[in-house]
């Protein structure tokens, strides 16, 4: 499988200062699928992208994107990595002093030499696709925060990159546009023959979409599967985090000194 | 606090400050060297043009025009009593040309441009915008800073000059028009008194240094400014502050130089 694999990470840890966040994490993206990375809110998983995306490098580990190690390309070879990889970022990003169209056509007139009637198809084509052609001449300002997300959508697929990943794409969608952003996603990815990553909270709808789910707690992988043998795990991680329960092996509270200790509470001498 | 604690903080904090002092020098530098964007796409450069320099013209025309009236009112008083009034205009030109224009344009535009630059900047990091392009393969220093600075080294000399001729007008007004200075010395005074070379261009090499250090200041606190709230209006308020005292210490050291003795 591995000669098939686009993403590779092997025992890759990672700290910010010196609290670590991953801590040998292994995981592989064969070509051509979609990937859930799924985990508590804070458990590293938009860390994780921005690894592959060469923007942070692991303390130890390598994380191999079509054959190279990112964090030992040079800056043109990262460019050019980069290039084939697309990115939604979790808050959108889009850029505020531009207008949707512009946002959209923002890669391909900095990377391509198409005339302008070719960008002006292709831009209303990929916003025909998130369902928002309508809001072209539009300010992002002038978006709802769902709409924002699909035309960060609609910028991230803008030159057809190899590998795309989702930072969190279902937040703040209303159930019809959650359905077709997903869809949407893995239409895209059968057609162009990507590689995507998606990072969700989302498992209801991960489990209809993906091939295979990789669950993060405390930094380290504790499960992994196709959907099928995803929904009927019975390890308690899993079945936590698929029935959405509040007790069980994840915690729901960063870590913190006691409780009762913060409030002053301990029993007077 | 134990002396040992005091001296960690003091090395600490001047470490910081080296630290920093080289970061900068390394940002200005990466300037200098991803600035072929800005030239071989130039429309890039003059949308910031318009936005630095058009959109800085109103204050810059008004306040030059006030600064060169309340030149004529105090200039007459004082040349009145060495009855050499029509010097008026020689000395309204100098003034300006040498010194008020350069120094008050600059310190305009650090309030107006500069600091709006920081807050664009640090918000456009703060809202990830910047670690977007980074994703896209695009270097934000090409794309984003380099043309902001060209376009801010760009329109300094030319709203200095522009400060400086409207404040030759406003010392007209008020010379000739209103207190009755003989027009004719007036100007045949500014055209005997100034001299191209060593203050029309001393004037504007000033305002090209006050432009490169105002924007370079002014992108670099925006870049390195911290992606919060606080963080850049912190910022802003540092561009401010170090880019008009670093107009007013290099303008002495400028002037040293230029116009020692003459
Ligand atoms: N710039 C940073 N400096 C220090 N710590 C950070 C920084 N960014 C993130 N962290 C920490 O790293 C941990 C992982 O962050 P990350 O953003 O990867 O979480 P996440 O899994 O994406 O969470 P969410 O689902 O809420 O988006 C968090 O506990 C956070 O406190
Ligand atoms: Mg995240």
């Amino acid at each position: 499988m591995s000669s098939q694999a686009l993403v590779e990470i092997r025992d890759v840890n990672f700290a910010y200062d010196s609290r670590p966040i991953l801590k040998g994490v292994n995981l592989t993206f064969p070509k051509g699928k979609v990937i859930a990375v799924m985990g508590g809110s804070g458990c590293g998983k938009t860390t994780l992208l921005q690894l592959i995306g060469g923007a942070l490098k692991p303390s130890s580990g390598y994380v191999k994107v079509d054959g190279q190690v990112i964090h030992e390309l040079d800056h043109k070879g990262l460019y050019r990595m980069r290039r084939r990889m697309g990115m939604l970022f979790q808050f959108g990003a889009l850029f505020t002093d531009m207008s949707v169209y512009d946002n959209v056509a923002f890669q391909m007139r900095e990377h391509t030499d198409l005339p302008e009637e070719i960008i002006r198809d292709l831009v209303l084509m990929k916003l025909h696709a998130v369902g928002l052609r309508g809001t072209h001449h539009l300010m992002p300002a002038e978006l709802s925060g769902g709409m924002a997300r699909r035309v960060a959508l609609a910028r991230t697929v803008a030159l057809d990159p190899m590998l795309i990943m989702y930072d969190e794409p279902f937040a703040g969608l209303d159930p019809i546009s959650l359905t077709v952003v997903g869809n949407l996603i893995r239409r895209l990815n059968d057609a162009l023959g990507a590689t995507s990553v998606v990072v969700t909270h989302d498992v209801q709808e991960s489990l209809k979409l993906v091939d295979y789910i990789y669950f993060i707690a405390n930094g380290v992988v504790v499960a992994e599967g196709t959907p099928a043998e995803i929904s009927i795990s019975d390890k308690p991680f899993v079945h936590q985090f698929v029935h959405g329960e509040m007790d069980g092996p994840v915690p729901f509270h960063y870590p913190s000194s006691d409780y009762g200790q913060d409030l002053n509470l301990q029993p007077r001498r | 606090m134990t002396i040992v604690e005091n001296l960690r903080f003091l090395g600490h904090r001047i470490v910081n400050a080296v630290w920093r002092i080289g970061y900068a020098s390394r940002f200005f530098m990466m300037i200098l060297f991803y600035s072929g964007t800005s030239f071989r796409r130039f429309h890039l450069t003059i949308k910031e043009l318009f936005s630095s320099g058009v959109m800085s013209l109103i204050i810059i025309l008004v306040a030059g025009t006030f600064v060169g009236m309340v030149l004529g009112l105090q200039g007459y008083e004082t040349l009145k009593r060495y009855g050499s009034e029509s010097a008026l205009g020689s000395l309204v030109a100098l003034s300006l040309v040498r010194e008020l224009g350069p120094v008050l344009a600059a310190l305009l535009f650090a309030s107006r441009a500069g600091s709006a630059m920081t807050a664009e900047i640090g918000l456009m990091k703060a809202t990830e915008q910047i670690s977007a392009m980074e994703m896209m393969a695009i270097n934000p220093i090409a794309r984003v800073v380099a043309p902001r600075f060209w376009a801010g080294v760009i329109s300094m000399p030319l709203l200095s000059a522009l400060f400086s001729a409207m404040g030759v007008f406003g010392g007209y007004v008020v010379g000739v028009v209103l207190i009755g200075v003989d027009q004719g010395s007036f100007w045949s005074q500014m055209q005997a008194g100034v001299d191209f070379q060593h203050d029309i261009v001393n004037g504007m090499l000033k305002s090209f240094v006050f432009g490169v250090a105002v924007t370079a200041i002014a992108l670099f606190e925006g870049y390195d400014a911290p992606p919060t709230a606080e963080g850049v209006s912190g910022a802003t308020t540092r561009t401010v502050v170090e880019s008009s005292l670093t107009i007013l210490f290099l303008d002495f050291i400028l002037t040293a130089f230029m116009f020692q003795g003459g």
